[in-house]
């Protein structure tokens, strides 16, 4: 069932721009929050919608560096879910985060790059912004387990 | 207040001053001068693969840069104002679902300014680790305020 399925979610976000199942098949995306912008198809955007849950820091207020980590990293994901034709989601290899100034009480954004795709391996760099794209938040990368059943 | 009653309210009031930690639902089981433990129950929610059920590596993350924030302040030793400068995590193997994650970490170099904390991330046993993790800390107070200096022990 699950090629067939992941294809058909993947055919509705590309076709209808439509991103609801394919976020299905990664809950805590969905749980996060995570929209996906597909407003230019090859460079998806992905959106975090501020809510209170999300803070770490409340004096500050500061979104949770977790969850900075975590939206950048399931941006690579959904973002390699749309542009590769894989039958499975990617297994999580490593991540590493710069953080380069604090997240505040609002919406986050990313955008992701792989910069080499193998067979087995993609490496993806991700950034992620809020109100100014000139001044990221944080940078990750992250490398990416392909193809396996 | 003493360093034993620092580390109780530590553990006290560690989920209900952070609002994501009290969402995901991460409790504080140990925190000294040595290190600190953090475990989170198990929720669909993390699930970051449905069809395989395998749970999202993000939230693994987020447990470990949570638990090296309580660690580093409970070597220190008082309350101290400190943010993630970077962090790393291998992950060594998939987290299950229904099982607890549980976390462990450590400040092995503290200066003036940096802090340098190491993690690990287990389900069963602890010498099965499901990721390891390496970060760097700031401690973002004025730097040569005396509350500042090394709480090294």
């Amino acid at each position: 069932m699950s090629a067939s399925k992941m294809e058909a979610a993947r055919r509705l976000a590309r076709e209808q721009r439509d991103c609801g199942a394919l976020l299905g098949l990664v809950p805590y995306a969905a749980y996060i929050g995570l929209r996906i912008d597909l407003a230019d198809p090859a460079a998806p955007v992905l959106r975090l919608p501020y809510k209170p849950s999300l803070i770490g820091n409340t004096a500050l207020p500061a979104l949770h560096g977790g969850v900075v980590a975590s939206f950048m990293e399931s941006a690579a994901l959904m973002h390699l879910l749309l542009m590769l034709d894989e039958q499975r989601v990617p297994k999580s290899i490593d991540f590493s985060i710069d953080y380069l100034r604090s997240a505040h009480a609002e919406d986050s954004y990313a955008a992701c790059a792989v910069e080499r795709l193998g067979r087995r391996v993609a490496q993806v760099q991700i950034r992620c912004w809020q109100s100014d794209p000139a001044r990221p938040v944080a940078l990750a990368r992250a490398h990416f387990l392909l193809g396996s059943l | 207040m003493s360093t034993e009653q620092f580390y109780n309210a530590l553990r006290r009031g560690f989920a209900g001053s952070v609002p994501h930690v009290k969402e995901l639902g991460i409790e504080l089981s140990h925190a000294d001068a040595r290190s600190a433990e953090g475990r989170l129950p198990y929720r669909p929610e993390f699930l970051g693969d449905a069809e395989h059920q395998l749970i999202h590596t993000g939230v693994v993350t987020t447990l470990i840069d949570s638990v090296c924030g309580v660690a580093l302040i409970a070597h220190i030793g008082q309350p101290t104002r400190i943010a993630t400068l970077d962090l790393r995590v291998d992950y060594l193997r998939p987290s299950r679902p229904g099982k607890d994650l549980v976390c462990r970490a450590e400040c092995y170099r503290l200066t003036d300014q940096i802090a340098f904390l190491r993690a690990s991330v287990w389900q069963d046993r602890a010498d099965e680790p499901v990721a390891t993790s390496l970060a760097a800390f700031m401690r973002t107070g004025k730097p040569g305020d005396p509350a500042q200096k090394s709480g090294l022990r």
